[in-house]
């Protein structure tokens, strides 16, 4: 089922959640709507599955505006953030919850509800803790219940708030690995929201990224990582160096003062960075090496410029022992890659 | 407003509103625009009055050490009960509220009888010549009584709740116990103790129960206002009635924000 | 490191003292009391027409009380923790008010009202209705009193239940009422148990309010708390505490059933 959001905007009081949102998310795909907390996007899922009302815009879900209906008729599956699981029921019961609050006429037999579960838990991978209530689980197990009742009434779309927020790392990246299989298999359009931008690289097939409640980039991991659209984008994605400078004829060069024409600034990935002992052109930067440390196979290398910025650099194993080099050094660096941002433009 | 999925705001909101319209909003208003129909003067004629300012006096003094002899004993039972494992306990704990489920005539029947010249605590008294029932003292008693769950109930959430850590770091940066409990536990508890000690003195000021069978109830001496509004009424005197009522539902509300403003106080003192 | 055993020691019997003088003894005492002169008599005065005659009107105070402010309670509470209004501070207030109130103003405002010469009271002539010094005000006086013990109780539990979960019972497709029985009320209902056995102590025990309202007509308008009080100046003691001693036993009961809802909700969130 498809997903299309169209000028959806949303207010609270005088705090503006979400301006003008516009989306298409196409069937059985994976989706991460990631951003910082107040980037509007936790309000984006919850209008999309009605726990928000929606007065500006509308929103198709398979091509049928369900901006007007509510909750209970829009067929979606929603994870609550902390899991939100019926304490006083147990496992089954509350994978259950969804089959049996149906009308009588639309409710499925005892045998058929107690089949649809046992299968889920079959599917999460929980047989045999039917009988358990929420309190005797560990949070893993209580954020895959909290799926199978979900799943349970057959959503259309599944939708995720913070999935793995309130779970330690281990557990996390267990998770989200048997989240991205469990999707193979039953291919529901799934909407998750993350602020963990390692979570929505790893795991979507399509990352919405969000701040400020404006979406600023929609893309594969692999190209809004590669090729970030705006400063705030490459920010969030990952460690950036940054570097100030001006465009002269559509040629970026470094300065260390504050320029009042042409101003630019430079955004340089930690491993976009190469690093020199003789300064081989004018377009180096001198800096001194102030810590280095390891792990595993990445190498990282802070430096100080002369006008006090750091600079941090990350080298494999083979660059490292290459250069061999030594805390207090002098060094040269230059970008191997660099995305120029006009501040006027943008702003962080 | 938020809007929200969960339903029946409509509905509960509508009894909600109604509910304490009729039952709280119009009687209370109809309260003082009684009072409005009396001209100033006589207004004053009524509340001044000799007897009636003896009776607030009465109202007010007992009240006030009631609840800070309970706020004293209040603070002991509740950091006894959270910190100390010891015989009986749990049923101490819940003796705590009997005061709240024993009737208050039942409590000021009680009390009186065993204060009372002949009963078992009075005859004690009676032999060192300080007469217990039928005077101040009496009325004291009874207040004590059906004000001690107040504090308890306020201070013990805020003992249980307190991080352990804290204490623990005054203790390691050198502080005896005392000091630790001085700087570090009062002030966390002291807006519990405060709120607890408003209630216990709101409750005093208006209590009727369990004071007249202790008072006495001798006007100029033991006559407390509660009571005096009762003999007005049984006079048919409303307007009298109503007027003393005015001033003790001020002096209850009065007190009430004092202590609230001090709690607010105190929290920003602490915030900072 | 803990204090002093000595400061303990003194801490821990200071505290046995007080409860046993403060509290223990007057409970023994109201029993010891009623049972001075025999059963028989303790049952002579229990089974008087006029204690019974009391002991109904209390009863049936207490039944339509009650269930009222446990209706307005469990509004309250859901309008006041699951949704977000302007007001809601004062809406609090106003319902604490009932307990800054004295019993005795409680009484007399109904008295203003519904009096012959009160606001109301041509209105209520006219229709040969009576309320004060009748059944109808001694209810109103009471439910003034207790209003507030429901939601006092159920504010808390539901303020910290939130709304996540009855939010997720209605995205899985339950309707309004399913979300109630199947969700809410199994979180709510130790705290809604305990504010109900709690108001009903008050609405069984009040006293003043009611003593006001009530006129005390015996055998008519006599609750169990105006009855002891006449048979005390009457100085009948030992039936005054015999029925004294039911209510007591009423009040002991209570604080048994919270104990154990409070180790029931104790051990079951652990």
């Amino acid at each position: 089922m498809t997903i299309e959001i169209q000028n959806i905007s949303k207010k609270y009081g005088n705090f503006q959640a979400l301006h003008d949102i516009n989306l298409h998310i196409p069937s059985g795909e994976l989706v991460a709507l990631l951003g910082p907390s107040g980037s509007g996007k936790t309000t984006l899922l919850r209008m999309i599955a009605g726990l928000e009302s929606v007065e500006d815009g509308i929103i198709l879900v398979d091509n049928e505006n369900v901006a007007s209906l509510h909750i209970n008729q829009r067929d979606v599956g929603f994870v609550f953030q902390h899991y939100a699981l019926f304490k006083h029921l147990t496992v089954f019961d509350n994978i259950a919850f969804g089959l049996q609050v149906r009308p009588k006429h639309k409710r499925p037999s005892a045998q058929t509800i107690a089949a649809k579960v046992d299968e889920l838990l079959a599917l999460v991978k929980l047989e045999g803790f039917a009988k358990r209530y929420p309190a005797q689980l560990s949070g893993g197990q209580r954020q895959r219940v909290a799926l199978a009742r979900a799943l349970a009434v057959e959503p259309k779309i599944l939708l995720l708030d913070e999935p793995f927020g309130a779970l330690d790392a281990k557990v996390r990246k267990e998770l989200r690995r048997w989240l991205r299989k469990l999707h193979n298999d039953i291919h529901v359009t799934t909407l998750f929201v993350t602020h963990d931008q390692e979570e929505a690289l790893d795991v979507a097939d399509r990352i919405v990224i969000m701040n400020k409640g404006k979406v600023e980039q929609v893309g594969a991991p692999a190209e809004v990582y590669e090729s970030p659209v705006s400063p705030f984008v490459y920010d969030f994605l990952g460690n950036v160096n940054l570097f100030r400078g001006r465009v002269i004829d559509g040629q970026f060069s470094f300065s260390n003062q504050a320029e009042t024409t042409n101003e630019a600034v430079g955004y340089v990935r930690p491993h976009h960075i190469k690093i020199e002992r003789e300064k081989t052109s004018d377009a180096v930067i001198s800096a001194t090496i102030t810590f280095i440390h390891t792990i595993g196979p990445i190498w990282h290398i802070e430096m100080r410029r002369d006008d006090d910025t750091y600079i941090e650099v990350e080298l494999n194993k083979e660059e490292f022992l290459l250069l061999n080099l030594q805390v207090g050094e002098n060094v040269y660096v230059s970008p191997k890659e660099m995305k120029v941002f006009i501040p006027e433009d943008f702003s962080i | 407003m938020k809007k929200n999925i969960l339903p029946g705001f409509g509905i509960t909101m509508g009894i909600t509103t109604l509910y304490v319209s009729l039952f709280v909003l119009v009687p209370i208003s109809l309260l003082l625009i009684k009072t409005a129909s009396l001209s100033l003067d006589e207004f004053i004629t009524i509340v001044t009055n000799e007897r009636v300012m003896h009776a607030y006096k009465v109202s007010l003094t007992t009240a006030f050490i009631a609840a800070f002899l309970n706020a004293i004993f209040g603070l002991l039972l509740a950091w006894v009960l959270v910190r100390y494992r010891f015989p009986g306990r749990r049923i101490i704990d819940g003796l705590i509220d009997l005061p709240f489920a024993l009737p208050t005539a039942v409590a000021g029947m009680t009390l009186a009888a065993l204060y009372g010249p002949e009963g078992w605590f009075g005859q004690f008294f009676q032999k060192l010549g300080i007469p217990i029932a039928y005077t101040s003292s009496g009325i004291v008693i009874a207040l004590m009584f059906i004000g001690l769950p107040f504090v308890v109930r306020m201070v013990q959430p805020v003992l249980e709740n307190l991080p352990k850590e804290t204490e623990e770091a005054a203790t390691s940066l050198g502080a005896s116990r005392f000091q630790t409990f001085h700087k570090v536990i009062f002030p966390e508890i002291v807006p519990a103790l405060l709120a607890g000690f408003s209630l216990a003195l709101a409750r005093g000021l208006g209590e009727y129960g369990s004071v007249v069978f202790i008072a006495g109830n001798m006007p100029m001496k033991t006559e407390v206002a509660p009571l005096l509004i009762m003999s007005k009424l049984e006079q048919f005197d409303y307007a009298g009635a109503t007027a003393i009522g005015v001033v003790m539902l001020l002096l209850s509300f009065t007190f009430l924000i004092i202590i609230n403003i001090l709690q607010k106080w105190h929290r920003k003192h602490e915030l900072r | 490191m803990r204090e002093h055993k000595g400061i303990k020691l003194a801490l821990i019997f200071t505290m046995y003292g007080y409860i046993i003088l403060f509290l223990l003894v007057p409970l023994l005492f109201i029993f010891t009391k009623a049972l001075e002169q025999g059963v028989a008599v303790y049952l002579a005065a229990i089974l008087d027409e006029e204690a019974r005659s009391a002991i109904r009107l209390t009863l049936l105070v207490t039944a339509i009380t009650v269930p009222l402010n446990t209706l307005f309670g469990i509004s309250a509470a859901w309008a006041i923790t699951k949704f977000d209004f302007k007001g809601k501070q004062l809406l609090l207030s106003l319902i604490e008010l009932p307990f800054a109130v004295s019993p005795v103003i409680a009484g007399l405002m109904f008295i203003l009202f519904f009096s012959p010469s009160g606001v109301l009271g041509t209105v209520i002539t006219d229709f040969g209705l009576r309320i004060i010094f009748s059944v109808p005000g001694i209810v109103l006086a009471t439910m003034f009193v207790t209003l507030p013990f429901v939601a006092r109780e159920l504010i808390p539990v539901m303020e910290a239940q939130g709304r996540a979960e009855e939010e997720a019972a209605i995205s899985l497709g339950a309707n309004g009422f399913q979300m109630f029985k199947r969700v809410t009320l199994p979180a709510i209902k130790w705290g809604l148990l305990y504010g109900v056995i709690l108001c009903s102590a008050r609405a069984v025990g009040e006293f003043g309010a009611v003593s006001i309202v009530s006129g005390r007509i015996r055998g008519m308008t006599n609750t169990m708390p105006l009855h002891i009080e006449i048979l005390y100046n009457e100085y009948q003691f030992a039936a005054a505490f015999a029925v004294a001693s039911l209510m007591s036993l009423l009040a002991v009961i209570t604080l048994f059933i919270k104990v154990w809802i409070e180790h029931r909700t104790h051990t079951s969130t652990r």
